[in-house]
């Protein structure tokens, strides 16, 4: 296990050093630069120009800047975000509690939810209900899920929901919290409609992967012979089918990662959310490519670093999996 | 299916495929769901289609007789305020059924000529990966793998934010976003034709067409790909859903494309800061690509049922 654990680990470095150089090219290509303020100047010669170029390393060759880049970005320096005025690093770190929150919320509803709706359909095949529940998946794979937020804002946040004896439901579509001091009810109602969106993706995605995976695992041999012998029901889909069926989810549910991420920007941008989401399409908009990069590359980072967690999790699950 | 039988194919080969095209349509019928996907992507696509003859207004033109700086209403809100206009007008006063339907010829034509591009780079890299084996593999999966963890959308912004910031956002025209989109979703497709492609090749009717002497490129193209076109063809149909969403968010975000230019993303662009006012500028937009994307997904369904009951 050790030997697969480094093995795996080991993998990932060529990896990470290839996402780095793609990155590296498409920053060195991105308009703007170092010399850009110089350029527009009159006063400023060529041979000026030349200058600033030899004492910033500009002239030397492409694969040298790249190692020079790569050293600063291990050193943690990843550049100066011009739209927050502080070194990006720092900008990120400040809006990822924010970000990790909402991430992190919907990432459990999104797994209770989903993974519960697939057990569901999965034990009664076929069912009304089970028809209900992979439509509902369908809808959830198909919708835009920034359409999706303004609906949601439509229906709780502009109009409210009117319910009898005068009262209403409605919800705040924007920010984090409605003042400084922190009210766990107030956050909570906050959170529901962005985390709403931000579940509706992986709730479909995971209630039908687990839905099929249960639905395989209870035909094979050993669930006939589980049942052959006389175990209950509940036993038999507790102990023998879920425990197997969930193995693979292991695997969808950090490929599902990425999209996350990606959701997050929407998400944070529609509901105000003050996350590194937002702020990172505040930086698209103000060409901060320092800013707009070290996200990208953390969040590139991040997913290499769970595939590779699903990895060792999925061969410490499965003992059919050969460590080597 | 049958266009792409060889010429050549064995006959062994022949009375699979033709095994598979008698079952492929009893199979898909089956799927009710596909075909009302069908009927309803049919009607969208004609009406894309057929957008100037049927739109009642120019989709660009602002409506100066009506409009008096507020959104006007659908008619069957309100039918003396709504000028006319079926389904209203959007914040300044165009037609939104108009736009509407030229919106579509914008989101469907994204949708088919990305993943066309798409499905090419997939299947040339899945090919050369997996007939060749070794090194070429080694390579191609580990470029596939650094596309794969880099979040799309984050990148796909990151780039059409540079393409915008090197000279303006009018650059980001029709096929720049295609070549944006294509470029970065290939790896999907290019690990399905890689996994069918290491299997073929060891396949009896491979060995046999090398044997008789055939190039590799010949055997590749004539002899396995066919044979590799079902897990293809699901996932192209269900990448066109996917691209189609992925260039309404973007061009929601304003990265995607430019105004006038009606798509059904942009036209969400102004829907949040007009919401208390006009909700159908909000609603209809996006109906249309819930309905657009639910069709795609349940005929790529559907197609999966029916090409290959073993696929996931």
């Amino acid at each position: 296990m050790f030997t697969y654990v480094v093995r795996r680990t080991l993998a990932a470095i060529p990896l990470l050093l290839l996402i780095s150089i793609i990155l590296f090219v498409i920053l060195n290509n991105a308009p703007g630069g170092p010399l850009a303020p110089y350029l527009q100047n009159p006063h400023i010669t060529p041979a000026d120009i030349e200058r600033l170029k030899h004492n910033l390393g500009l002239d030397k060759p492409l694969w040298y800047r790249y190692f020079v880049w790569l050293g600063t970005i291990l050193h943690g320096d990843f550049g100066y975000s011009t739209s927050n005025s502080e070194p990006v690093l720092q900008a990120i770190a400040e809006r990822l509690p924010a970000t990790l929150e909402l991430m992190g919320v919907s990432f459990v509803v999104s797994l209770a939810i989903g993974l519960s709706a697939g057990i569901f359909s999965a034990v009664r095949p076929y069912s009304l209900w089970d028809y209900c529940i992979t439509t509902l998946a369908f809808f959830g794979q198909s919708m835009p899920v920034f359409w999706f937020a303004l609906m949601l804002q439509l229906l709780f946040a502009v109009h409210g929901i009117p319910l009898p004896g005068g009262y209403e439901i409605a919800l705040p579509s924007a920010g984090i919290s409605t003042t400084d001091s922190f009210d766990l009810g107030d956050r909570i109602e906050h959170l529901i409609m962005p985390v709403m969106v931000l579940s509706l993706l992986n709730l479909a995605l995971y209630s039908r992967f687990m839905r099929s995976s249960l639905l395989e695992v209870m035909q094979t041999d050993y669930i006939r012979t589980a049942a052959a012998k006389g175990l209950s029901r509940r036993t038999i889909l507790f102990k023998h089918g879920l425990k197997n069926a969930l193995i693979p989810v292991v695997t969808i549910v950090a490929l599902s990662l990425p999209g996350i991420l990606g959701g997050a920007i929407v998400t944070e941008t529609i509901f105000a959310w003050p996350g590194a989401g937002r702020m990172f399409y505040a930086a698209l908009q103000q060409s901060d490519i320092a800013l707009m990069m070290g996200y990208l590359l953390i969040l590139a980072v991040a997913v290499v670093f769970a595939n590779l967690g699903a990895d060792i999790l999925y061969a410490w699950l499965d003992p059919r999996v050969a460590y080597d | 299916m049958a266009a792409t039988v060889p010429a050549n194919a064995q006959p062994f080969d022949d009375e699979e495929i033709v095994y598979s095209k008698v079952t492929f349509w009893t199979r898909f019928r089956r799927h009710k769901l596909a075909i009302a996907g069908i009927v309803v992507l049919g009607i969208i696509a004609l009406s894309a289609i057929l957008a100037p003859l049927l739109a009642p207004f120019d989709p660009n033109a602002i409506d100066n007789v009506h409009w008096q700086g507020t959104p006007l209403p659908p008619c069957f809100q309100d039918g003396t305020l709504c000028g006319g206009h079926l389904l209203g007008t959007d914040a300044v006063g165009r037609d939104l059924l108009s736009r509407l339907l030229f919106g579509a010829r914008v989101s469907l034509q994204i949708g088919i000529f990305t993943v066309l591009f798409e499905v090419i780079i997939g299947v040339i890299v899945g090919a050369l990966a997996g007939y060749y084996g070794r090194w070429v593999d080694w390579v191609m999966m580990r470029i596939t793998d650094v596309f794969l963890s880099i979040p799309l959308l984050p990148l796909l912004l990151v780039l059409t934010a540079i393409v915008a910031a090197s000279s303006n956002k009018a650059a980001l025209s029709f096929w720049v976003i295609v070549l944006i989109i294509g470029a970065l979703s290939w790896p999907t497709v290019a690990r399905l034709v890689r996994a069918s492609f290491l299997v073929l090749r060891e396949r009896e009717f491979a060995e046999a067409a090398r044997a008789v002497g055939n190039g590799d490129l010949r055997i590749i193209f004539r002899h396995l790909l066919p044979n590799a076109v079902a897990p293809i063809v699901v996932q192209a149909t269900l990448d066109v859903a996917n691209i189609i969403v992925l260039e309404s968010i973007l061009s929601y975000l304003g990265f995607g494309i430019q105004p006038p230019t009606a798509s059904w993303g942009n036209m969400l662009t102004d829907a949040q800061a007009n919401l208390q006012i006009a909700w159908w500028a909000a609603v209809f937009p996006g109906l249309a690509i819930l309905f657009t994307t639910l069709s795609i997904n349940y005929i790529g369904d559907g197609l999966r049922d029916a090409l290959d009951p073993n696929m996931k």
